[in-house]
């Protein structure tokens, strides 16, 4: 196993440098630059030249990304050009645990609400509670984030004024980084946003958990262990959960980059100052080394995602050897 | 409970030997699940009023009114003959009354709700069509390639799917969207990028978002081409119609195409609310349509400014947008469910 996780960070390593290749490329090749403007006027010829000298972004693009990727080597991610004094490193020691924070509070409210429907849909089968479970899964599978986080803040921020409509409720820095501080004003912040991203996500996954349930209790050493006389509670608990959450592990992977990608829209619908905003907003400037640097670590995080999965799925299947 | 299952499967048999094709008894089983049926209408009408927007909306999705700006839902115009003669489409019909009510309420720049919602589903619906089309046939052509072929060329052609799959692809589109964007704006029309844009300006934007939806998601319609492929190539029919001396092409087209295409329009049916849902979402960040064509996500974007206030101009999009991802995964469930004949019988 050990070797494997090695194997596949290794394999990892030529996959990620060619898209931080690919991306340095493509940001520095649009059209326009970052020292094109003071304020609303055009920045003086002379002025232009002796920033981009100053950044080295007059050298050819080569030798650029060379400088750029040894600085990375050595942890450093760049300066941000229009904001002088600040650097990449901290942009995203600001953004990056607002962002994995939210990302994995809504990962867990999936999983926490979840499994359970869909244990529930799954032992009441064709029953009225497994068809309004199955009716509000669909719900929440097709109720974009884009939809829900306006109509919650509409309810529970507008109308009856019981949860704050934007922000995130913690500022770095974080305990050790990325833990942030257990506090009340730290949870109401979060209620909206964690729900946004995260009822998508728990209803996909009582979807599949219900479909993988269902599956498994038709098998037959489900029949073998009902025919030994064992009781239900054991049943179900010992013999069937564990196999039935075998799909569930599959959807983990794009779980996690939903979890990413999800944020562009929900931080953007809350003012939440993550990574996803940061990219977003990033759009029209042109911060050649914070936006090929966010690419960089939605792949780093995209990359360890599906190696956990990899490692959830040999605990789960105990057939899958890695070798 | 295993008794009653029992009766099921055997209730079934006796149906099945009844003679009808399985294409019959997946329209049976369609036709029984009421909520798919539902769905199905919906987006039916859906449909039908983006084809006619003319006849169902008063007004043209562009058309501004600046003295008539932000207007509450179901609020009259205040609005001359003149006016209404000149730009309302229910002029002069049995309808006419419909000209001088904001169904919806209207934007801060005085522009129809009611019709920027009824034309911004000709968005939606055209990228549930035409992306879906454009993965389909993207990742049939690959996988079916790489599949058929095998040895070196397979190993490449996934090697490939496998990069793409590794890394956020998500990111790197917007950056080629912002780029595609920038290119435009400076006023390239000269060349492959200048056809592009020049394609691109005359959808409203929509070819962009096209492109970047296509990219994103054939890369899994390829994988189950090639699954699918793969496992038909070793089938005894394929075996015989080589032996009869049945050329490649013959063999692809008349005999795994076929069969690989049906779990491919399933995929790509339950797919589609996925679609929807990043148009709306390319949109709302500023990276989709280019204004003024109506699109769910940009008229949630340009409403959000003034959400607390005037929540309509968010949540009446926002519902269109949600009713009709709904509709769409109801159709796409029940279509997997009456297609998928592994499931028959089960539920």
């Amino acid at each position: 196993m050990l070797k494997y996780i090695i194997r596949r960070t290794l394999v990892a390593i030529p996959v990620i440098f060619l898209m931080v290749l690919v991306t340095f490329v493509l940001v520095q090749a649009m059209p326009g630059g970052p020292f094109d403007n003071v304020g609303t006027k055009a920045m003086p010829e002379q002025m232009r030249l002796l920033l981009e000298r100053r950044y080295g972004l007059d050298k050819p693009l080569y030798e650029q990304f060379f400088q750029y990727t040894w600085n990375l080597l050595r942890g450093d991610f760049g300066p941000m050009l229009r904001q002088p004094g600040r650097t990449v490193n901290d942009i995203i020691a600001d953004t990056f645990p607002v962002s994995i924070q939210l990302g994995m509070m809504s990962v867990l409210l999936g999983f926490v609400l979840g499994i359970p429907l869909g244990i529930i849909a799954a032992l009441f089968h064709n029953t009225v509670i497994d068809y309004t479970a199955t009716f509000l899964a669909v719900i929440g599978v097709s109720v974009p984030s884009l939809v829900l986080g306006p109509v919650l803040i509409y309810t529970f921020g507008v109308k009856y004024q019981i949860l704050p409509i934007a922000f995130w409720g913690a500022k770095p820095p974080f305990f050790l980084g990325i833990f942030p501080p257990l506090t009340k004003d730290f949870f109401l912040h979060a209620i909206m946003p964690v729900f946004t991203l995260g009822t998508g996500m728990a209803a996909g996954i009582a979807r599949l958990t219900r479909a993988g349930l269902l599956e498994v209790l038709s098998s037959d050493y489900i029949r073998t262990a009902r025919a030994k006389g064992l009781r239900e509670r054991t049943v179900i608990v010992v013999h069937a959960l564990k196999n039935s959450l075998i799909p569930v592990a599959t959807i983990l992977g794009p779980l996690l980059a939903g979890a990413v990608t999800g944020s562009f829209i929900t931080e953007q619908i809350f003012a939440i100052n993550g990574m996803g905003r940061r990219f977003v907003n990033s759009i029209s400037e042109r911060e050649y080394f914070l936006q090929t640097s966010l690419v960089l670590l939605y792949g780093i995080l995209l990359v360890f995602g599906n190696l956990l999965v990899d490692i959830i799925y040999a605990w789960l299947d105990p057939r899958i050897r890695y070798d | 409970m295993a008794v009653k299952d029992l009766s099921k499967v055997q209730e079934q048999e006796l149906q099945f030997g009844k003679g009808r094709s399985p294409f019959q008894d997946a329209v049976r089983e369609f036709r029984r699940n009421k909520i798919a049926v539902a769905g199905l209408i919906f987006v039916l009408i859906v449909v039908i009023m983006a084809i006619f927007a003319p006849v169902f909306t008063p007004y043209d999705y562009a058309q501004q009114n600046l003295s008539q700006s932000r207007a509450r839902p179901m609020t009259g115009y205040n609005i001359t003959t003149d006016y209404a003669e000149k730009y309302c489409h229910w002029y002069n019909t049995p309808l006419e009354w419909g000209c001088t009510i904001f169904f919806f309420g209207s934007d801060p720049l005085g522009r129809d709700l009611w019709s920027r919602v009824v034309y911004g589903a000709r968005v939606s619906l055209s990228v549930a069509l035409i992306a879906s089309t454009v993965s389909i046939i993207i990742g049939t052509v690959y996988g079916t390639i790489s599949g058929y072929v095998g040895g070196k060329v397979d190993d490449i052609m996934m090697r490939i799917v496998d990069f793409l799959y590794a890394i956020p692809l998500l990111p790197i589109i917007i950056l080629m969207t912002v780029y595609f964007k920038a290119l435009a704006r400076q006023g390239v029309t000269t060349g492959f990028m200048g056809t592009l844009i020049v394609l691109n300006k005359a959808t409203g934007g929509l070819l962009f978002v096209f492109i970047a939806i296509g990219a994103l998601n054939w890369i899994g319609m390829a994988r189950l081409a090639r699954g699918q492929v793969l496992s038909y190539k070793q089938k005894e029919f394929v075996e015989a119609a080589r032996a009869l001396g049945g050329t490649h092409t013959h063999i692809i087209f008349k005999h795994l195409i076929p069969n690989v295409l049906g779990p491919l329009l399933i995929a790509e049916s339950m797919a589609i609310p996925g679609y929807i849902f990043l148009e709306a979402a390319l949109s709302f960040i500023g990276l989709g349509v280019d204004p003024p064509t109506p699109s769910w996500g940009a008229m949630i974007n340009e409403g959000y400014a003034g959400f607390r206030s005037k929540p309509w101009l968010v949540l009446l999009p926002g519902s269109a947008l949600a009713l009709l991802t709904l509709a769409f995964n109801f159709m796409g469930d029940g279509l997997r469910d009456a297609f998928d004949t592994r499931l028959r019988g089960r539920k």
